[in-house]
């Protein structure tokens, strides 16, 4: 899309808003988000600099053990994005998964995951599971691994570079039939978590199912995620990172920017197109464009996060 | 409508039932009787949603699809943990009465299996 001056009202930036694509940096302040080609982000280096540092890099969807035809080698394109974040001229000091760390919550996928991230040039990863790690009988492979954090409940919080940090799990609860749920005590926690912090504190929420219901046929949503956004519309910059549609959807409500990121696994149908939100296959050559990561940057003046998405090619 | 709450099932079994259970079902091909009544999983639908049977007959979902699938319980009598496309999960109903379950990975997938 065509560079444009930053916009001067939130109806201009909702008209710029893309969806997916090869790369789109978005940059937000003050609750208003400027696009950015990220082709011209990269040739303007000193420009985009500006934008703020790396702050974290989103991954999302890595499906080990997933191994039919829309990817026969999750693990070779999991290793093309890690390079991808490897490569960043500045490193993050954060990766967040956002679920779906495995495709059947086996012991050998969650050990071969662990293997591959170990990749990874960052110095701390953080997650919260999908509905794929949270499938096994006794629902204990995910935590075994990745539960100290959250004392096995799935939710926790943490703070970084001045942005407080919220994983929750919106994958364990549900009725039948229905959208993913946080329950009650979750959302209690949420609210004693956020109590008596600053309305300029930048938030990040992330979560493996959608935030809010972009599809509800397919399970594309959280139940009860309006109570969540309730406590969280006082902050001045709140960001929603899910998974779980291994596809990109934005969008921005006053001062929360949603965002799902892509897989590095497999693409999805957009929604509604099939019988249900399985494995789309693409034409090989296609297929590293539809997969990739999520770099968020900090801005300083005023404190703010952009979002950069990136395929594989 | 009834709240599946997918950990605290698991937690409140019984090692040594939790081992039969595993052992008995999940993955395992079930020879097909006249005691086995099939239930294919196929475009994210069980087929067919609501089966009956008699007490003592076994019971065998087949997924199809090309996503994972689970069989869960609303009572937690049976789990099967991840069933990978072409894999099979199996359950033997002892007992007459009427069980709801549901696909954990996909809840809005719903059966039921009526036992007499």
């Amino acid at each position: 899309m065509p560079h444009d001056p930053p916009p001067s009202s939130r109806r201009r930036a909702l008209r710029c808003l893309a969806y997916g694509g090869a790369g789109t940096l978005f940059a937000l302040s003050g609750g208003v988000l400027t696009p950015l080609e990220l082709a011209r982000a990269a040739a303007d280096r000193a420009g985009t600099a500006k934008l703020g540092r790396p702050l974290f890099v989103q991954l999302s969807d890595t499906h080990i053990g997933f191994h039919k035809d829309a990817n026969p080698d999750v693990g070779a394109t999991l290793n093309r994005a890690i390079d991808l974040v490897n490569a960043m001229r500045e490193p993050p000091a954060l990766v967040i998964h956002t679920g779906d760390i495995t495709h059947l919550s086996r012991p050998a996928e969650f050990d071969l995951a662990q293997q591959l991230f170990s990749r990874l040039r960052v110095t701390e990863m953080h997650s919260v599971p999908g509905e794929h790690d949270t499938s096994d009988p006794t629902v204990s492979e995910y935590f075994k691994r990745f539960g100290s954090i959250s004392g096995n409940r799935g939710y926790y919080s943490f703070d970084h570079a001045g942005v407080h940090f919220i994983g929750l799990i919106n994958v364990l609860e549900f009725k039948p039939g229905g959208l993913g749920t946080l329950g009650e005590a979750q959302l209690d926690w949420v609210r004693e978590d956020l109590r008596g912090r600053a309305s300029s504190t930048p938030i990040v929420v992330f979560a493996h199912m959608p935030l809010w219901t972009l599809y509800e046929p397919w399970g594309w949503g959280t139940g009860d995620a309006g109570a969540l956004l309730s406590e969280l519309r006082r902050f001045g910059s709140v960001t929603v990172l899910n998974g779980h549609i291994h596809q990109i959807v934005q969008k921005v409500e006053g001062n929360v920017t949603f965002h799902t990121a892509r897989s590095t696994a497999y693409p999805q149908p957009a929604a509604g197109n099939g019988a249900g939100p399985g494995p789309l296959e693409v034409p090989a050559d296609q297929l590293p464009k539809m997969l990739g990561v999520t770099r968020v940057l900090q801005t300083r003046h005023p404190l703010a996060l952009a979002l950069e998405d990136a395929t594989l090619a | 409508m009834s709240q599946f709450r997918g950990r605290g099932v698991a937690s409140r079994w019984p090692a040594a039932a939790l081992a039969a259970l595993l052992a008995g079902s999940a993955y395992a091909p079930a020879a097909e009787t006249a005691d086995t009544v099939r239930i294919d999983i196929k475009n994210f639908r069980f087929a067919p949603a609501s089966l009956t049977v008699k007490s003592g007959a076994t019971v065998t979902w087949i997924n199809q699809d090309q996503e994972p699938h689970t069989v869960v319980s609303a009572d937690g009598r049976f789990r099967s943990g991840a069933i990978d496309t072409g894999e099979r999960f199996s359950f033997t109903f002892e007992k007459p009465g009427t069980y709801p379950y549901v696909c954990t990975i996909h809840p809005r997938m719903t059966g039921t299996v009526v036992v007499q």
